[in-house]
């Protein structure tokens, strides 16, 4: 025990960091993370429209309008955007996950004004021609190519996800299906960008060495004329009960084996997160079974030599309030894939029956503090995570709330979580089957 | 009065964005010779150690290729008398971190720390351990030398490594250049358990070893300590990798079923410290290296929609390290792209940047510098390049300069004496 009180006692002596928050008429929030360690600061815009907002024949669309906010507005030619911000040495870039899609630059810090006009610019003046269309399309086709097709692994995953999900939007691929990129054309990309792109569906983040009023003054000089919309109706798109153990194969060129295996389990709730003893302790699971070298699946499947690999990992949050339990595991062709999951059932049923020692709690919670102070040496990590809460339906304020509810996770929390997810009717199991190249 | 004001704020603006951010680097010898960075930082309460040595994969005996990295992995996975497990909760118990990575050049093994005194000596002490007594327990040997054989098994039916690992042995077919980091089937098959013993106890020495220290200590305090983790450790025979000689250029095309055909294309150019550095390095941001704002990614993605990544990248080492594009398509677009790709090299070499771009160029280098150094990860790994290269203290200070310096036909003529393209080798996988 001594440890960790050692830990808490340390990490309560560190000052959070200051974080201010305004929203302008429109609808839009800002959130300032002040860190003023170096004259550096991230600008992050983030749209609550990613690929769990997009429907049936047109999947993929979120991510290919990200590639299209490059290609100019009424006032800027396609490819200046970046032009202006690498000329006064800033990086930028875009991502689209199910629940966002975020537009970010890291500039010196005189600069965030330039990118706080230009990311206005394209909230509302978007040139979306067919001609840059037809082009960009291609190359997300080329993404899909290589992030995807000739990768076993992310063939894997694809068909876990369908497998996983079926009336829920998170079974559909982020980037698309092939199919669907193929038939997408301008309009779907204009379509989406008229639903979703507007200042009450967004939150501008910035993070780093600026004075928050000062944030305010250029955001609301920017931004504030932006029109509000009315946004489109979103449906639950709640998934049906599954029936029992779901399993596929997918065949794949690869030498290893992969086992992917998830049950389904709902991520932290948005009403009263901080009453959400399940997902904490879901949480902690997932590092005792798999965070780092003193893990338990480390010890039962890479360290006995049944596996290469062996990872577990739990989506705390999420937009649509469902994610899986995962183990992903790699392990040679000779290797029985019954054995594998023979010793994941076993690890699991051995902390159901036995709980998890004080010892391993106290690790994973050690590991947790620990790592929410190195956290604090990325400006954009921080950013990242105000604006995934934010984009998801939560507050940015219950981060620092985190370690507090782990460190209230008992052994018999765990148990009781195990006991009431980790069953038949929420098990999926895909494995990939090498083919010889 | 209104104007005035506007000139002022226009001034601030520029005065600001000419300032650097000021880091101050302390630089001193251990008594047995490590060259030794310090980097104050109170506002986190972390400290983060790398100690590098000159144990790269460029020293693996051939017969053995992937020795250097086995040796650095093994480090981390046993040490004192401690079994593999206790070993790895004296680093998990305190939230410490330990991780190691291994370059052709050279093994690195760091720690990151919380600074409170107790946690911090605590996990001081584990790291002691990992450095000097590493225990190479024969089972651990046994089970990570089977995963890596797994690994490279693994890595041989994907395009990207197939094509990584054949350009590297037409760049360096006579050059230890050409090892892979994980080594090959055959030679990691040869390594025995002694092999690793001995070459940690001749290649983890004092020789051209360096330590870097950044965070929330004095320098009195990392003064004490750069000295405790070096005295661990002797000087040996001295060393030097070979000069890399040039090869007249091959091209290979290597059949695989995926959708897209991989290109490699490029020859050995640069080193560390090389006469040309800047010139070179300034040139490829404008040529591959500036992301979407370079030539090559404008002409093959941005006006032809061809590919989704395409770059071009010196990656110096201490001695001439590899300069090359490298693409990715479909099958039937290959020969189209890699037409371009020469095209635009060519004239790149022949008539070099314009203007416009040259000062795009340094205005974004210039510019963009404090950001390469805005977290204690960043400075750690910037100043562990200085320290392995020995390079000046000032090379922070001087970098704005020597970028500044840089002219049109400085480019051009890097250029044109140091890229022969009839030289250059290329490997194609995926074309049927």
């Amino acid at each position: 025990m001594k440890k960790i009180f050692l830990l808490l006692f340390f990490y309560l002596n560190i000052l959070s960091a200051q974080v201010s928050e305004y929203s302008l008429e429109n609808g839009l929030k800002l959130i300032v993370n002040e860190d003023h360690r170096s004259q550096v600061v991230v600008s992050q815009v983030w749209y609550k429209a990613g690929s769990i907002d997009e429907v049936n024949g047109k999947t993929g669309v979120a991510h290919v309008l990200e590639h299209m906010m490059f290609k100019g507005t009424q006032t800027i030619k396609p490819g200046e955007f970046s032009e202006i911000i690498a000329r006064v040495g800033g990086r930028e870039n875009a991502f689209t996950g199910t629940d966002y899609t975020c537009y970010f630059q890291t500039l010196e810090q005189s600069n965030l004004e330039l990118a706080l006009k230009l990311e206005a610019d394209r909230m509302q003046n978007l040139n979306l021609s067919k001609e840059e269309f037809n082009k960009e399309i291609k190359v997300v086709m080329e993404e899909r190519r290589w992030r995807t097709d000739d990768k076993p692994e992310g063939m894997l995953n694809e068909n876990f996800n369908a497998l996983v999900f079926n009336s829920h939007p998170y079974g559909r691929p982020i980037v698309g299906w092939m199919s669907d990129l193929e038939s997408m054309n301008y309009q779907d990309a204009r379509d989406w960008y008229q639903d979703w792109y507007a200042p009450n569906n967004a939150t501008v983040v910035i993070s780093g060495d600026i004075d928050p009023k000062q944030a305010y003054k250029l955001v609301e000089k920017y931004f504030a004329n932006i029109p509000k919309k009315i946004l489109k109706e979103r449906k639950p798109q709640i998934e049906a009960q599954q029936l029992g153990k779901r399993m596929i194969e997918v065949s794949a060129p690869s030498e290893l084996v992969r086992l992917q295996m998830g049950y389904v389990v709902p991520t932290l709730n948005k009403l009263k997160p901080s009453n959400d003893r399940d997902a904490f302790a879901l949480d902690v699971l997932a590092n005792v079974l798999s965070g780092g070298p003193s893990s338990r699946l480390y010890k039962s499947l890479v360290k006995s030599g049944a596996t290469v690999s062996a990872l577990a990992s739990y989506p705390l949050l999420s937009r649509g309030d469902k994610g899986t339990f995962e183990f992903l595991v790699a392990f040679k062709a000779d290797q029985q894939k019954d054995e594998v999951q023979k010793i994941i059932q076993a690890e699991i049923q051995n902390i159901l029956k036995n709980g998890v020692s004080n010892k391993e709690l106290e690790r994973v919670k050690a590991g947790a503090i620990a790592a929410n102070v190195y956290e604090k040496d990325s400006m954009f990590y921080q950013g990242m995570i105000i604006g995934q809460l934010e984009s998801m339906g939560y507050s940015y304020t219950i981060k620092d709330d985190y370690i507090n509810q782990i460190k209230n996770v008992t052994s018999k929390d765990i148990q009781a979580v195990i006991n009431k997810f980790f069953n038949d009717n929420n098990l999926n199991i895909a494995i990939l089957n090498p083919k010889k190249v | 009065m209104k104007i005035k004001k506007t000139l002022l704020l226009i001034f601030y603006f520029f005065y600001s964005q000419i300032t650097i951010a000021e880091i101050a680097i302390k630089n001193w010898k251990t008594s047995n010779g490590f060259n030794t960075f310090f980097v104050e930082s109170h506002e986190l309460p972390i400290i983060d150690i790398n100690i590098n040595f000159d144990a790269g994969s460029a020293y693996d005996p051939e017969q053995k290729r992937g020795l250097a990295n086995l040796t650095n992995h093994l480090m981390t996975l046993g040490s004192d008398n401690l079994s593999e497990d206790e070993s790895a909760d004296r680093f998990t118990d305190i939230g410490a971190i330990l991780s190691n990575e291994t370059d052709l050049d050279y093994a690195r093994i760091s720690l990151r720390s919380l600074s409170d005194k107790k946690l911090f000596n605590q996990a001081i002490e584990a790291f002691e351990g990992v450095i000097s007594k590493p225990n190479f327990n024969p089972k651990v040997f046994e089970r990570e030398k089977a995963n890596l054989i797994a690994l490279i098994k693994q890595q041989e039916t994907e395009p990207e490594q197939i094509g990584e690992r054949a350009f590297r042995k037409l760049l360096y077919p006579s050059h230890p250049y050409q090892n892979y980091e994980i080594g090959d089937l055959d030679s990691v098959n040869n390594i025995t358990s002694d092999d690793v013993v001995n070459f940690y106890q001749n290649y983890f020495s004092a020789n051209n070893g360096s330590i870097v220290i950044v965070g929330d200590l004095s320098k009195e305090e990392a003064k004490s300590l750069a000295e405790k983790l070096a005295a661990h450790f002797k000087k040996t025979q001295d060393r030097q990798i070979q000069i890399v000689n040039p090869t007249p250029g091959t091209q290979i095309q290597i059949d695989h079923p995926a959708a897209q055909a991989h290109l490699y294309f490029g020859a050995p150019i640069m080193k560390r410290n090389d006469p040309d550095f800047f010139p070179l390095y300034l040139g490829n941001y404008i040529l591959g290296g500036g992301g979407f704002v370079s030539r090559l990614t404008n002409e093959i993605r941005e006006k032809r929609g061809l590919v989704y990544s395409v770059y071009s990248y010196f990656m110096p080492h201490r001695e001439a390290g590899p300069f090359q594009i490298n693409l990715q398509t479909k099958k039937s677009q290959i020969d189209q792209a890699y037409s371009l790709v020469k095209k635009i090299l060519n004239e790149f070499i022949e008539k070099g940047p314009t203007q416009q771009e040259l000062d795009d160029a340094k205005t974004n280098m210039v510019g963009g510098f404090p950001l390469r150094l805005d977290s204690n990860k960043k400075i750690i790994e910037y100043i562990s390049m200085m320290a392995v290269y020995n390079y000046p203290v000032d090379y922070i200070q001087q970098f704005s300069k020597n970028i500044n310096q840089v002219s049109l036909e400085d480019i051009k003529d890097a250029f044109q004496r140091r890229l022969d393209m009839s030289k250059f080798s290329t490997v194609i996988v995926g074309k049927k």
